[in-house]
């Protein structure tokens, strides 16, 4: 079977128009670069995909979207041919995955999750590595390194070590390896993760140059956001594909579902959590002031007009998000009142601020973690660290929680200095850890007793918290299982019982929602609105950038040092400009970032 | 919530407690680690490792054909340690037999040998001995000199009597190795399970990542310190016991001592190790270097305490080290309890020094565990 030679001559997909280029009958065979019939896999008893049907066009960015666990990174594998598939094939540039093997590694280029660079090689011999394992001759490849070096930005930078590159530099590097044998199905596993905003932007501009070419690009994402970029998506949801075209046509069957209450304010909470206990409404969040909401199918806006004229707030219909659309397909996100919260009684504090750091600096070797740092967080508030990977948030969290030492300066939480702290003062706080840590070898209910006991809380009283927490969770049919073999939103959701039984007035989440599904977090969220409303403090790490406008403020963290805090809506004003008249999140981010590496080489010079 | 001030609160032990125990029993690997070996290892070294020499192969070549080499060759066949006697006819195929492996050691015995006895002078034997392996070869060659001798004794009979020295090995009468050998193993193989136990405690809740989680709960160093060390000192005395069982039962090794003192000694021994073993996984990062690091020190130190080599033997500089290992002392009081019955003061003198190793190593477990707060 001799494999098609890639088109080289642009093919635009025509997104806007939303037009049937998902139709299998308009797929020509010059058009299709992937086909996927009817691929399965499991590993033991855990279907990791069920019989799959889809095509990749070359000349198209395709998004394989989903949250973790979703099947996505299981489907890269078998498509580059290091897995084969249980039943069903797969062809990639014409050769089948399994009999084409060896043709597969040729005509593919793959960038794993996890760079697979040599990190004490620089960056020169990485690229000359990976050109000779290629089986070419780096010496008479130097027009090819120059204009790998050009398009990936990299050529002042040859000399460095790989290992000391930043996140977003070893993806390029990493792209700039890949793309070295000119591969016709380019496959890039989570690009995106680890990397700062401005670095995703240069992979985004690289990937659209190389689609331009007329190479098909794989790009697989766990942010919805990054969906709505890509020409084409295939969207998974545990091992099965929910839906098989331009995000377009997916969010264009939410037009006039979508709509914002606007300046809601203080009582924002209170609003989402009556918006989403309304039968009409399908999902909600907060968008820092205001209140998004989405309507289920072929219900009017009624009910929602009578909110916003209870609440005196400006309604106004805004555009779907491929987020939204994804709720939907999936039946829409969860009630908005916490069982968790209903029963906590409002929490009292000695003093109005709840945490406060003063020129928090750390330092290891020679490396600042954190520099400078100050803010304070006042009870009763949702504080957000905000930041990309190796920004300096875990190490800040670490030191207010005593967890770490601090080079210079200080962190107090409920005015206390936690290192030094006593068990009352480390008892006011509740502390969910990255990636739910918690005990592997003992069962869901010993893991919820042994918090129980360590908290110091006895006899009825101990087991009247541990079976409200196991009614307010839904952990009653997981209790004798091991948590590692429950499914990631129900381990967040047992982090989040262990954490806050004993009732805490300071609640501390570390990355709470990496990698849970959108369904999932919202319904974590609702919890931790409801908690914020009784009072409770809460400090909460994300890189996901929208979740910053649950935050009542944010903190900006860019290379260890804090470069803005203040409200979402002011952060997100401040990005305002005539081609982003309602920027995101992700936007503020990228501008405040811009105008810190100005304000950086101002500083050091006009040297590069 | 007074009891919350305090450094040690009952309802916080016994939660942490409970999550230990589980922890050790529910891990099929740590049950492995922690059970089958050591049971598999008494019976193993038990029974193979000995530094007795049995089974071996010689070869003779015999120049002479006197009545004295007959009766030499006559004592060797018959001696139980030897297995076969290769006879040989010249001294190339002696040499070969060495070189190949097949013999352990090779009597050339000249053709005066018999003459020269009958002459009332000393016959000559040429003993080639296997260097490779020096140990058994020097005990074959001891073992082989006894033979002669008595081929002398009995020589010399007629002519005069040389009273040979009547050797009587006390508390061992027959040197049976494994009466040595097995109270000394119950002690290293709990020594083992201990520092394995422990060193993997905090480096696997680490790796886990819910070592922050308890750092960050009301719990205190000392609850956390009190709460690994019990299941370890629990289950380490349960296995030391099991195998001293074991010695006194089916081994049918004497036991003379007093249980008691021999119970506190245990139970003190398991806890300095459980100190040391915590000291390892406080500074480990993950499950792996803390394995690696119990072996770095528990190999050494068996080697060191005196199991193998006397300590007496060591530099001057190494002596002090090996008071500083807690197996050292521990020996000396299981071997004593088992065949000799060891006076209280000789166990005294060999329990402070375990008493003093246990305080200093669960105090510096204490501060390697606050130490990792920087």
């Amino acid at each position: 079977m001799p494999g098609k030679p890639p088109a080289r001559t642009s093919k635009a997909v025509d997104v806007a128009s939303g037009s049937t280029t998902s139709d299998p009958l308009r797929d020509t065979d010059s058009e299709v670069a992937v086909v996927i019939d009817g691929v399965s896999k499991h590993f033991g008893s855990v279907h990791a995909l069920q019989s799959l049907n889809a095509h990749i066009r070359y000349g198209c960015l395709t998004g394989l979207v989903g949250p973790d666990g979703a099947g996505k990174t299981t489907l890269m594998r078998i498509l580059t041919g290091l897995l084969a598939p249980n039943s069903g094939q797969a062809t990639v540039a014409g050769f089948d995955v399994v009999d084409d093997n060896d043709a597969i590694h040729v005509a593919t280029g793959y960038m794993p999750q996890r760079f697979g660079l040599y990190e004490d090689l620089s960056v020169m011999e990485n690229m000359r590595l990976y050109a000779q394992l290629r089986g070419m001759d780096a010496d008479r490849n130097a027009d090819l390194f120059a204009e790998l070096l050009d398009f990936t930005r990299l050529a002042p930078f040859t000399e460095r070590l790989a290992g000391k590159l930043s996140g977003g530099m070893k993806q390029k590097l990493g792209l700039a390896c890949a793309l070295m044998a000119r591969p016709a199905v380019l496959l890039l596993d989570e690009p995106g993760v680890g990397v700062d905003p401005v670095s995703r932007q240069d992979l985004w501009r690289m990937v659209q140059a190389l689609t331009d070419e007329g190479m098909a690009v794989v790009w697989s994402t766990a942010y919805l956001d990054e969906a709505e970029r890509c020409d084409s998506v295939l969207l998974l949801n545990e091992g099965q594909l929910a839906y098989d075209g331009p995000p377009g046509e997916l969010t264009a069957r939410l037009t006039n579902r979508s709509f914002r209450l606007e300046q809601v304010g203080d009582q924002r909470r209170a609003v989402l959590a009556e918006a989403l206990d309304l039968e009409s409404v399908s999902d909600g969040v907060i968008q820092g002031a205001g209140v998004r909401m989405v309507l289920r199918a072929d219900t009017g806006s009624e009910q929602i007009t009578a909110l916003a004229g209870r609440v005196d707030a400006q309604l106004r219909a805004v555009p779907a998000r491929f987020e939204d659309a994804f709720i939907d397909l999936l039946g829409g996100g969860p009630g908005g009142t916490s069982a968790l919260a209903e029963g906590l009684s409002p929490v009292e504090l000695a003093s109005d601020v709840a945490v406060s750091c003063r020129d928090l600096t750390k330092r290891f070797g020679d490396f600042t973690a954190t520099d400078n740092v100050s803010f304070e967080v006042r009870k009763g508030e949702i504080f957000g660290l905000l930041g990309p990977n190796g920004a300096g948030k875990s190490t800040t969290f670490k030191m207010l929680c005593g967890l770490l030492k601090p080079t210079s300066g200080e962190a107090q939480v409920v005015g206390l200095d936690l290192r030094r702290a006593t068990g009352a003062a480390k008892g006011q706080l509740g502390y969910m850890a990255q990636k739910f840590s918690l005990y592997g070898l003992l069962s869901v209910r010993q893991n919820l007793e042994f918090s129980a006991g360590v908290y110091g809380l006895k006899g009825a009283a101990r087991q009247a918290r541990i079976e409200e927490m196991i009614d307010i969770f839904g952990l009653q049919p997981w209790l004798s299982a091991a948590p590692d073999s429950l499914p990631l939103g129900y381990k967040q959701r047992l982090a989040l019982a262990c954490a806050v039984m004993h009732r805490p007035p300071v609640l501390f989440l570390d990355e709470p929602t990496s990698g849970v599904d959108p369904i999932t977090r919202r319904e974590f969220w609702t919890h931790i609105n409801g908690l914020a409303r009784k009072g409770v403090t809460v400090m909460v790490t994300t890189h996901f950038m929208d979740e910053a406008e649950y935050c009542d403020r944010v903190a900006m963290l860019y290379r260890a040092r804090l470069i803005a805090l203040d409200t979402p809506d002011a952060l997100k004003r401040g990005a305002v400009s005539d081609h982003q008249p309602d920027p995101t999140m992700e936007d503020a981010f990228i501008h405040l970032v811009e105008a810190e590496d100005l304000a950086d080489e101002a500083r050091s010079g006009a040297t590069v | 919530m007074a009891q919350h001030n305090s450094y040690f609160a009952f309802t916080r032990l016994r939660a942490q407690f409970i999550k230990e125990v589980l922890s050790i029993l529910r891990d099929p690997r740590s049950r492995m680690v922690v059970f089958a070996p050591p049971l598999l290892q008494l019976l193993v070294f038990a029974f193979a490792a000995t530094l007795e020499v049995r089974n071996v192969d010689i070869a003779v070549h015999n120049q002479d054909t006197g009545r004295w080499s007959y009766e030499l060759i006559t004592r060797l066949d018959r001696a139980d340690f030897i297995t076969r006697v290769y006879r040989v006819t010249d001294s190339q195929e002696l040499r070969d037999l060495i070189d190949q492996g097949k013999v352990i050691a090779a009597l050339d015995i000249q053709p005066d040998f018999s003459r020269a006895i009958a002459a009332g002078d000393n016959g000559r034997i040429q003993v080639l001995i296997d260097g490779r392996r020096s140990n058994s070869g020097q005990i074959t060659a001891s073992y082989l000199s006894t033979i002669a001798a008595e081929v002398g004794a009995e020589a010399n009979a007629g002519t005069g009597p040389t009273t040979p020295a009547a050797v009587r090995n006390w508390f061992n009468p027959n040197l049976t190795y494994r009466w040595f050998i097995v109270p000394g193993l119950s002690g290293i193989l709990a020594f083992f399970s201990a520092l394995l136990i422990t060193s993997l405690s905090i480096a696997r809740e680490r790796e886990l990542g819910t070592f922050d989680q308890l750092l960050v709960s009301p719990t205190s160093t000392p609850e956390i310190i009190v709460s690994k060390s019990l299941p370890a000192l629990v289950i380490g005395t349960m296995l030391g016991l099991l195998m001293m069982a074991a010695a006194a039962g089916p081994f049918q090794i004497p036991f003379n001592g007093s249980f008691g003192l021999l119970f506190v000694s245990l139970v003190l021994f398991i806890l300095s190790v459980v100190g040391i073993g915590l000291m390892i996984s406080a500074i480990s990062a993950t499950q792996q270097q803390a394995i690696l690091g119990a072996f770095a020190i528990g190999v050494p130190a068996v080697l060191m305490s005196g199991f193998a080599t006397p300590v007496e033997n060591m530099p001057t500089m190494l002596q002090w080290l090996a008071q500083a290992i807690p197996l050292t002392h521990f020996l000396i009081i299981v071997e004593g309890s088992f065949l000799k019955a060891m006076s209280p003061g000789d166990i005294l003198a060999s329990l402070w020094p375990l008493a003093l190793i246990a305080l200093v190593s669960l105090t510096m477990a204490t501060i390697f565990v606050r130490g990792r707060l920087q």
